[in-house]
């Protein structure tokens, strides 16, 4: 099979470099844009819930940073396991790059949810809790995978080992997103449960929605420019790196 | 606006659950923007000695 020009291209530093500065600004600007929107919508506009009244407003941001967390992670254990697998090194700087940004959404996801559990549960942390654990173990993947990088001096060496931990690490994702169903928790079941019949009024959903791409745009945009960066790191010395910065186009 | 703000009291959780998570994305922008200009400075230091842009500046004294 012969596989399209630019699909190739997709391996190359210095296209993806360029191609990744192009994009990342409209990228950016579109996930800002929604957040502002939403969180305008969602705070000012969206109704208050009968059972929870203002509390409740966190729904728009707490599940949508979980979420990302989670497509955070896939992405980090696609992108290793493709650098693994077929030796390409851009691959690895993805899945370097999602492990920050990645860890930070989880972090976000954790505390907004521990901040809302603490008047609505009674508790701000649950140990038995499976949904919190299994959120927690991911964060915990996200920085061994990062610790274990540091543990090399050779970046071949630690693309190679890390990748292993990557890749195996996300079937903690499907536990996760099935953890209220297959177990008795305190966490809330899902807002969205299918478009045609949302678990939530339309006056809702639409900030949830607005906030749910926002974070994702916002999170490619992080993800661009922070492989941008990593490409910058991997490249030190190479010839098309430096007419770039003799060409002031960096 | 003060009951915009009094989020019928669940103010504190309301406002820092925002705080915390736009803190985060902006210091994820932050520090992925200094994680590139230092690549670049290190970049630029390696391909010419001494013209990296961190280099403190120094005022002849006649």
């Amino acid at each position: 099979m012969k596989l399209p020009r630019w699909f190739h291209m997709l391996g190359s530093p210095p296209h993806v470099y360029a191609l990744a500065g192009r994009v990342s600004p409209w990228i950016g600007a579109l996930g800002c844009t929604l957040i502002v929107v939403g969180v305008g919508w969602g705070l000012g506009f969206a109704p208050t819930d009968y059972v929870q009244s203002e509390v409740y407003r966190i729904i728009y941001i707490h599940p949508q940073t979980a979420y990302v967390s989670m497509q955070a992670y896939v992405l980090l254990a696609v992108a290793a396991g493709i650098g693994f697998i077929w030796r390409i090194k851009l691959a690895h700087a993805v899945a370097v790059s999602a492990a920050p940004i990645g860890a930070s959404f989880t972090f976000c996801a954790l505390v907004t949810g521990s901040i809302w559990g603490a008047p609505t549960w009674g508790t701000f942390w649950e140990w038995g809790d499976p949904r919190i654990m299994f959120e927690l173990l991911l964060l915990f993947l996200f920085l061994g995978y990062m610790a274990l990088r540091a543990a090399f001096d050779d970046r071949d060496k630690a693309d190679r080992v890390s990748a292993i931990l990557g890749v195996v690490g996300v079937v903690n994702v499907p536990i996760i997103h099935y953890s209220v169903i297959w177990w008795t928790t305190l966490h809330q079941g899902p807002s969205i449960t299918g478009l045609d019949d949302p678990s939530i009024d339309s006056s809702m959903l639409w900030p949830f929605l607005l906030m749910m791409f926002g974070f994702m745009f916002f999170f490619f945009w992080l993800l661009l420019e922070r492989l941008r960066a990593e490409i910058v790191v991997r490249e030190q010395g190479a010839r098309w790196l430096t007419d770039l910065m003799a060409g002031g186009k960096t | 606006m003060s009951e915009f703000l009094q989020m019928g009291g669940y103010a504190p959780y309301v406002w820092s659950a925002y705080g915390i998570t736009l803190v985060t994305l902006v210091l994820n922008v932050w520090w992925i923007r200094r994680l590139h200009r230092r690549a670049l400075d290190q970049a630029r230091n390696a391909a010419e000695p001494g013209a990296g842009a961190r280099l403190p500046k120094v005022r002849r004294i006649e």
